[in-house]
């Protein structure tokens, strides 16, 4: 995976070349504005039909891509829209979003053997929560509906932005999770009762005896154990559908046609994320791609220039403030005020010129990068249309 | 506004989440910095395993046990096994749960995935160390919670009331019943939101602040706004540099100190567009959250340690009037 990480010189050809990207980072770095500027960058320049599919996308956002409303369908973003931003597309862009409780129900309905047991699982408490309520669940089924979206084959690329995940390392693993899970003896012995009881009249009494239900039914109560067993046992009739998936899953994952991107803030916490997820990519064999450095500030905050100029100015703001006046603009004829105003601005810059040199020294710590490794300045708003988007896409697409 | 926070620190439970990059753990630590040097012994919970919460004291990780790690301050990382442990050996009185091997494979399956196991673990041992100093049984005088981001802990805290739902009868279900009184009352417990300045952030919390509002039985505290950035210039100083930036002006500035007199006329416009860009967001915020606003400003430092940690205290403590 590795040797041939030399053909990948720049983002645009990991682009061109891949047909599945998926943008990883911890929370707040600019992720999914990156891996929406990146599918822009790819309709304009490259061509051909792009996907974005992204999770949880701020709503202004979410509204420039034609994301306004919910549900689980991609969208196309009407050209026209694009030229009114300025962008004139040589492909065609998509965008959809993850909509985990409407994705568990389609993969349920799809795999159950019959819809009476399709219908058993859904109205299932414990299933309801499952997918409704608790985090866990988007890991599985981001990577499903990823692998759904590049079976149809209607797309040349697809750009993943993941989702927002405690260890951002979850969702690699979530179809092998969810293969061993069926595989284990656990989901025997909860469905055991059931197995023998039969479905309908599904009791506890012939392996009330036994400690491990003795124990089970003490801590959790009959009923709850209960609705598990149903579950799993009604669960377990799409085993073989899942199982087929998740290694589907796993293989495009990790062969040719997959990249990884991590995209990463130069701030402490950000960055610990960013060398972990990194080495922990690598270790799977999966191929990293890119690391974009985002949101950083512009290379003249560490330069000696302005740092000497600030220094002057703290100095010798008076004398300055004097040859100023003497230009006869009335607007710095208060020879106070201007000096305020120069001291400030020398504070400012070096305020600033203290938090470019942590992120320097913070770069300079980041020790096996991959072979591409591309720094966003920040761009001074926030990102809400698709003018904005491109003009992100422009940086990540300058060389750096 | 005057009033804002007033009492944060008279709580005995304070939970504080935010979207991931706000600085929801270094405000949390500084919380609970600022507790103990008005003289409350505190313990302090890291939910997530990421494991750095003790390096804002500048001290090793810890684990499941708590270490005093500052004058006061002792942090324990939340772990759900060892959490299940403690709690099977204290109610349901199971010493040695390595020896009902699918049992124990069974919980730690419950646990990952089943619905609101994990969560009622966490909140519970939570709860419990509350309930316990209540009663004088541990020493602690405040406990503070660096708990999930937004999107997670409502399901935390919620984890009792759907743990009741889902659990019949047993002595889960009944262990349920206090620990929701606990989250309910205002005079022990608050929830607070950590946020920055931005779109998402800002967002982020007003959804979080009407969902809790919704869906949660847990009073809400206040709205911590995280690197709030500083206006440069007064609104009278404006036109000032409006005209240095002229091209007269720059030449003049140059003369003086030289090329570098534009970069530091370009850092002051950046960090007076910075600050504009984000304004908003702060209106939006007072307008939308309903909620006390405490602002810590961003910190212009090289370093990440307990120095940080010092300041943002120092900060809060400022605000609280304290």
């Amino acid at each position: 995976v590795n040797g041939e990480a030399g053909t990948t010189a720049s983002l645009e050809q990991l682009l061109a070349t891949r047909e599945v990207v998926v943008f990883c980072g911890s929370g707040g770095v600019g992720k999914t504005t990156t891996a929406a500027a990146a599918a822009l960058a790819a309709t304009v320049r490259l061509g051909g039909r792009v996907l974005v599919l992204t999770i949880d996308p701020a709503r202004r956002l979410a509204n420039a891509l034609g994301l306004g409303g919910f549900g689980n369908v991609e969208r196309r973003v009407p050209d026209d829209v694009m030229r009114a931003a300025g962008v004139e597309p040589r492909g065609e862009l998509y965008a959809a979003m993850l909509d985990t409780k409407a994705s568990w129900d389609d993969l349920v309905l799809r795999h159950a053997p019959d819809e009476e047991t399709a219908y058993r699982i859904l109205e299932n408490r414990l299933y309801v929560n499952l997918t409704g309520r608790f985090v866990q669940s988007h890991d599985y089924i981001a990577m499903e509906r990823l692998y759904d979206l590049h079976a149809t084959g209607r797309y040349d690329l697809i750009v993943v932005d993941t989702p927002p995940t405690r260890n951002a390392i979850d969702f690699l693993e979530a179809p092998e999770r969810m293969a061993e899970f069926f595989g284990g003896r656990l989901l025997r012995w909860l469905t055991m009762p059931y197995r023998i009881g039969g479905r309908r009249g599904a009791r506890l009494v012939n392996f009330a005896s036994r400690p491990f239900y003795q124990m089970a039914d003490r801590i959790l109560g009959s009923q709850f154990l209960q609705d598990i067993g149903e579950f799993f046992l009604n669960f377990q009739t799409m085993e073989d559908g899942f199982r087929r998936r998740a290694t589907a899953v796993q293989q495009l994952l990790h062969d040719q046609r997959s990249a990884f991107v991590v995209v990463t803030t130069l701030e402490g916490a950000p960055l610990r994320e960013a060398r972990f997820f990194c080495d922990e990519l690598s270790k799977r064999n999966f191929h990293l791609g890119a690391l974009i450095l985002n949101k950083t500030l512009p290379a003249y905050l560490r330069g000696a220039d302005g740092r000497h100029a600030a220094e002057v100015i703290l100095e010798d703001a008076p004398q300055i403030a004097d040859a100023l006046a003497a230009l006869g603009v009335p607007a710095l004829d208060d020879r106070e005020a201007t000096r305020r105003v120069l001291t400030t601005a020398a504070t400012t810059f070096r305020d600033y010129a203290v938090v470019a040199a942590r992120e320097a020294e913070l770069r300079n710590e980041m020790s096996k990068l991959p072979d591409v490794v591309i720094t966003v300045p920040g761009l001074e708003d926030d990102i809400h249309d698709l003018a904005g988007l491109r003009r992100v896409a422009d940086r990540l697409f300058a060389v750096s | 506004v005057a009033a804002a926070g007033r009492g944060l620190l008279d709580h005995r439970l304070l939970f504080f989440t935010g979207k991931g990059g706000v600085g929801k753990s270094t405000v949390t630590a500084a919380v609970a910095m600022l507790a103990a040097e008005h003289g409350k012994r505190v313990l302090l919970v890291e939910v997530d395993a990421k494991g750095n919460l003790t390096s804002l004291f500048e001290h090793e990780p810890v684990g499941f046990e708590p270490v005093e790690v500052h004058p006061r301050v002792s942090v324990m990382q939340m772990r759900t096994e060892a959490s299940l442990r403690e709690y099977l050996r204290l109610h349901i009185r199971v010493p040695v749960l390595g020896r009902l091997g699918p049992l124990a494979s069974m919980l730690e399956f419950v646990a990952n995935a089943a619905p609101g196991v994990k969560e009622i673990l966490t909140v519970g041992k939570v709860c419990w160390e509350v309930r316990e100093s209540i009663a004088g049984r541990a020493p602690w005088d405040l406990v503070v919670v660096d708990a999930a981001a937004s999107g997670h802990v409502l399901a935390q805290l919620d984890s009792p009331r759907a743990i009741r739902e889902l659990v019949q009868v047993g002595p889960v279900r009944s262990q349920t019943e206090w620990m929701v009184e606990l989250l309910a009352d205002p005079a022990i417990t608050s929830l607070n939101v950590v946020t920055a300045p931005e779109e998402m952030p800002v967002n982020e919390t007003i959804e979080l602040i009407e969902r809790a509002r919704g869906q949660v039985n847990v009073p809400l505290g206040d709205v911590i706004v995280n690197r709030v950035l500083p206006e440069p210039f007064t609104r009278a100083d404006d036109p000032v540099f409006a005209a240095l930036c002229e091209p007269a002006p720059t030449s003049v500035l140059e003369e003086h100190a030289g090329p570098g007199g534009r970069d530091v006329l370009d850092a002051a416009r950046l960090a007076a567009s910075l600050r504009r860009s984000r304004s908003p967001y702060i209106t939006k915020l007072r307008e939308a959250a309903g909620l006390p606003l405490l602002f810590v400003p961003y910190l212009f430092v090289r370093d990440h340690g307990i120095r940080v940690t010092r300041m943002v205290s120092a900060a809060l403590g400022d605000e609280l009037g304290l």
